[in-house]
Order: C-alpha cells, then structure tokens, then sequence
C-alpha cells in the first residue's frame, strides 16, 4: 500500500463533541483537510445513512461510523478519542474511542482487504486499549499501521 | 465442535469482519472450531466443502441473505444477525453448541453407536446415518408447531363444546357445517365460537404430514424440495399412507429434487431449473409414485386388516381390544390406526347403548388412542434430560392432546425416534385396549377423549385402563430411551468428546 491507512494527522486525541453526529462531523473534516475525501458533506451523508440503518455503536465504548463512497480515494481511517464519550447506540454506555472507516466505492480488493484487517482487530480488547492509552496522535497511528496487516 | 458460520452485514466493511474475528476468538476460547465464510466487500472466499460437510452446526451472522445456504441444509444452525455475533459472540457460541446438542439427543437412534464421532472426524463425509437423522429432525422441528397449533385449538374446541352444548359436546362440535361460520356467524353463539376453534385446528391439523414430508425434503435438497415435499405429503395423507407415508414421501422428493440439481445442464437451461424444471419433475414423480406405488397397498393393508378385523368376530373381546390397542399406537393416524378407527366407529351405527359391544370396541379403540401422547407426556415430566429443550415443550402440550385422544400429539416424538417409541406406545396401548374390553366400558361418541368422560359407562374403570396403559408405555419409553443413551443427552455427547480427540 502506499499510501497508509492512516497518519498522525488523521487522529484527534482530544475530541469534543456534544453527539454522535457532531464526532463524525469533525472526523469527516479531517480526512477532507487530508484530501481523503473529496466532498465532506456527501461522505457525511453516507455515513449517516449508514447509522441510520443500525447504530453502529460496539460493547467497550466503542463507536464505529463507516462507509463506502464515491466521495472516498483512498481506504482511510480517523480517530477520535472523547474525554466526555456520546452515545453511539451501544447498549452498554457512550463511546469514548470513535474509528471513522472511509473506503471508496469502487475500491480493488487489495484496498477492501486493509479494511476487513483492521475491522478484525477491533474486536481484540488489547488493541482497542493501546489506542485509548496511547499519548499522541503520531503513537495512534503507528499502532495502526504497525497492527493492522493483511495476513 | 466443529461449527461454519456466514457473516455480512449492509456496507460489508465492518460488521462482517468484526463478526467473523469475533466468533473465531470465542470458539478457540471454548475449545471449538470455528470457521467463518466473510460475505463482505472484499470478495467471498467459500467454505472448503469438506469443512462444510464435517461441520456440527452452522451459525449465521448474517443481515444479508447467505450465498448458497442450500451448503448447509439438514444441519442444526443458529441464526443470530451479525450485530449479535459482534456484541456477544460467546453467547451465540454456546446457542449454537446448544442446537447442536439438541439436535443430536433428540435423534436418538444410534446417537451413542457412531454418528455423533464420525461427523465430527475431520475432512470425511458425514455418516449416512447421522445425515439421515438431520433430515428427519428437521422435518420433526417444522411439524412440531402445526401439532402444538392445531391440536390445542381442537382441544379448546371440544372443551368449550362441553359447555356450549351438553355432554354431547365433543361430537356436535365437528358435526356442524363449517360454512356457518362465514354465512351466519353469531357473535354471542358460545357454539359457534367452539366450531371455530375446532374447524381452525382441524386446518392446522391438515398441515401436519405436509410440513414434515415438506421439510425433510427442503433439508436434503433447500428450496426445490419444498414443492414435492408438499404435495408428496399431502397426497400420502390422500392415500391414507399417514405420518409414516409422509416421512417416506419427505426423503423421496428430497433426493429426488437434489438428484436433478446436481444434474449437468445445457447454460440456457440452468437459470429455470430450481424454479420451475426440478419442482416440476420432482412433484411429478413424487406425486405419481406416491399415488400409484404408495398407494394400492395402503388400500390392500386396508380392506385386509378390515375384513381381518371383522372376521375376529365380538366372542373373544380382550383379545380384540389388545390388537386395537396395538393398531392404534402403532401409526398414529396412519393406516392401521385409521383401520382400527374406522372398525370402531362405524360399528357404532350398530350399538343400541353403552353397553353394547360396538361401544365397548369404541372405548377400548379410544383409550388406547389416549395413551401415546399421555405416555410421552409423562416421560417428558419425570425424565426431563432424556429429552431435548423442544421435546419438552411439546411434552406439555401432548397433556392436553392426548386427554382429547388426539393420538397425533405424540407423532413429533415418534417420528424422530420411531424404532424406539412405537413399540412403547404399542405395549401401553395393548395393555389399555385388552383392559377397557376386561372393564367392560362402553362409549358411543367416536372421538372426545376426557371430554366425554360422562357419556362412558363404568368411567372410572375406563380411566383406570387408561391410566395402566400410560404407565406401561411411560416406563417402556424412559427405559428404551435410557438404554441407548447413557445417563442423558449431555453425557452422551460428552462421551463422544475422547474419540474425536483421539483421531
């Protein structure tokens, strides 16, 4: 892959958000300012339409908005991490750990396969806690990269 | 275990995966195998078949519909949705090792012998046997509601019919026209709504030997045995073949319908033959064969048995009422039964009071007909862990249907473990057949069960035969079941565990 799935500049360490739509928001902006995503407000709109159909809120505080979309060039995913989590519909309390999966419509599989990768990690509690400990947002990328491979 | 699961979800990017990870993680946490098929985004790589064929059971964690389920058809399986199997992956775990076990202690035959280990040995087909047992149990699995269904609401029936009418109740009841029902319906008619209920569980009744010759044949061969299963079953309930023809029709449309699916077919042909070529064949010679093969012998067992039954002569009561009793539990609606039936009510043209021989014939004919679902009933409340979750719960139900003489309550039973099970009715119903003819009890309604318990004469020695014969046949039933088994489903499962290891 050459372009990563992720970078220190995709990661905020410190989100603030009043909701689960406002996280997203500031997470969509990111990889817009990262030329990830073409249109923010059309990626947004997909993600949202993506909730809508079943919140995608997991047990651990955990929240996972994703879509495939044409706004989307490349597989990519941002973090937030919320001092004060929001309710992302999971029945065991707010998430504090929000991943945002963009991955482009028309994506080959090689792009697909990164992504099914680093859904598989999520489930491991141990990763989801390196991410929630790690200090900064270059620590954050690089376990990512380091922990998300394509077997 | 050895378990298969699907998982996919709408985007097929998340969900799908963090399923599969999920289920994976807790079958190694548990000490099972756990292979999963990703339907998501990133291309699906199938199953290895030999995997699909060594499987135990299947769970699906799938929103989308599953690619090729016809893969594991007759296998127990779970099906969950994958936002459960992402949330609670040891939970769907242990329902799927849960179905497993039920599946295989409610298919006794043989479950102790070898089966239950070869379908566990790795990368071999499974046993014929223990295949052959899926398929039945998923017949077994769908009928059961249409008996529950179908058997309560004629009991209500008859119930509120003892009150809506006199004592005669339970014979008005299914002597009304049904078309009253939509042309002069009252209602305030308390017998009214008692020929509602029966005519409505009549109708469930109906469906009965269809659904499970339907789904023996969906289990072997998915969607296009559904149609030959149906009509198979129906037309063995036509010829008068019943649950036994139905089982015998289920396997014949199934193999019939898999036989023609796996056949090599011009690209042109291809995209018609589960919709319309294989249900059209399969039905067609199903059908034929049922009604010209099946068939004539059923009509020969029928009028034999019947001028058998009528060269017995009235001298030598308690022998005919044991040979009744042993009809009656026999098929349970099928054709020795219907003969016996039939013997005995249309005698009752003939019988001038209870005392007559006619009606005493009819006692015995109906208390026999009480005793196999009262006898499963009650082996189901005193040895609960011989029997699987869902026997249980039809356990309750056969209660009420057997105090109705709706013998069909114990078919579930009987049909998932015939070799073991008939017998045991066949000796509770002789028992109670010669003692009602010992008794002297007479009745003239030809059905009605408890709920006519006023029209017998001597009812307390009709009940007490009754009573003699579940108690036999209870004690056949827990003994059989008991011997075959070890101590109970569980431990016969955990009995296999050491030889799977050691292969």
């Amino acid at each position: 892959m050459s372009t990563p799935l992720i970078t220190a500049d995709l990661v905020a360490v410190d989100l603030v958000a009043a909701d689960r739509d406002e996280a997203t928001r500031l997470l969509v902006d990111k990889l817009a300012a990262a030329g990830r995503v073409t249109d923010a407000a059309g990626f947004l709109a997909d993600v949202r339409a993506r909730e809508a159909q079943m919140p995608t809120g997991m047990p651990g505080g955990v929240g996972l908005p994703h879509a495939r979309s044409e706004h989307v060039t490349v597989p990519s995913l941002a973090v937030g991490k919320l001092s004060r989590g929001v309710d992302w519909g999971a029945p065991d309390g707010p998430a504090q750990l929000v991943f945002l999966i963009a991955a482009p419509a028309a994506g080959d599989e090689a792009h697909l396969k990164i992504l099914a990768a680093l859904a598989r990690r999520l489930v491991h509690a141990s990763f989801r806690t390196s991410l929630l400990e790690a200090p900064d947002a270059a620590t954050v990328a690089d376990i990512v990269t380091r922990e998300v491979v394509v077997p | 275990m050895k378990f298969v699961a699907v998982s996919s979800c709408p985007t097929g990017i998340a969900h799908t995966y963090m399923a599969a990870e999920a289920l994976e993680q807790a079958g190694r946490a548990a000490g099972h195998d756990v292979q999963v098929e990703t339907q998501g985004s990133a291309g699906t790589v199938p199953l290895d078949p030999a995997v699909v064929a060594a499987a135990d059971g299947v769970i699906y964690a799938a929103d989308l519909e599953v690619r090729d389920k016809g893969r594991f058809a007759g296998k127990p399986f779970v099906d969950v949705g994958v936002k459960k199997a992402v949330h609670d992956a040891p939970g769907v775990l242990a329902q799927a090792v849960a179905a497993v076990e039920a599946a295989q202690a409610s298919g006794a035959p043989a479950a102790g012998a070898t089966p239950a280990p070869v379908a566990a040995a790795p990368a071999r087909q499974v046993g014929v046997g223990s295949r052959i047992r899926q398929y039945l149990m998923t017949g077994v699995s769908y009928m059961i509601p249409f008996v529950a269904a179908g058997g309560i609401l004629i009991a209500l029936g008859f119930m509120l019919a003892s009150v809506a009418w006199d004592e005669n109740g339970a014979i008005e009841v299914t002597a009304v026209d049904r078309t009253v029902l939509w042309t002069a319906f009252e209602w305030g008619n308390l017998q009214h709504w008692a020929v509602l209920l029966f005519q409505i569980g009549a109708t469930a009744f109906g469906f009965l030997v269809p659904a499970l010759s339907a789904y023996i044949a969906y289990a072997i061969a998915d969607r296009p045995g559904l149609v030959p299963g149906f009509v198979g079953g129906t037309l063995a309930g036509l010829v008068g073949a019943g649950f036994l023809g139905g089982i015998v029709t289920g396997f014949l449309a199934g193999f019939l319908a898999l036989w023609l699916a796996t056949r090599k077919v011009p690209k042109g042909v291809r995209g018609v033959m589960p919709v319309v070529v294989i249900p059209l064949v399969a039905t067609l010679v199903t059908g034929a064969l049922t009604i010209l093969v099946v068939g004539p012998p059923m009509k020969a067992i029928n009028d034999g048995l019947s001028s058998w039954l009528g060269g017995l002569g009235t001298t030598a009561l308690v022998p005919l009422g044991i040979v009744l009793g042993l009809m009656m539990c026999f098929d349970l609606g099928g054709p020795l039964n219907k003969v016996a039936y039939v013997f005995a009510t249309t005698g009752l043209a003939n019988a001038t009071s209870s005392a007559s021989t006619e009606a005493r014939i009819m006692a015995a004919v109906m208390a026999a007909g009480m005793v196999p679902p009262l006898a499963v009933a009650l082996a189901t409340t005193l040895r609960p862990k011989l029997w699987t979750e869902s026997e249980r719960e039809s356990g309750k139900s056969a209660y009420l249907l057997g105090l109705s003489f709706i013998s069909e309550g114990a078919i579930p039973f009987a049909a998932a473990d015939p070799l073991r099970l008939i017998p045991s009715f066949m000796v509770g119903g002789a028992v109670t057949g010669g003692l009602t003819m010992a008794f002297g009890s007479g009745v003239l309604a030809p059905h009605g069960g408890f709920w006519v318990t006023p029209l017998i004469s001597s009812p307390l020695l009709f009940l007490l035969a009754l009573l003699v014969g579940t108690a036999v046949s209870t004690v056949a039933i827990v003994v059989v079941k008991s011997l075959g088994h070890g101590k109970d489903p569980e431990a016969a499962d955990v009995g296999a565990e050491p030889l799977v290891a050691a292969r």
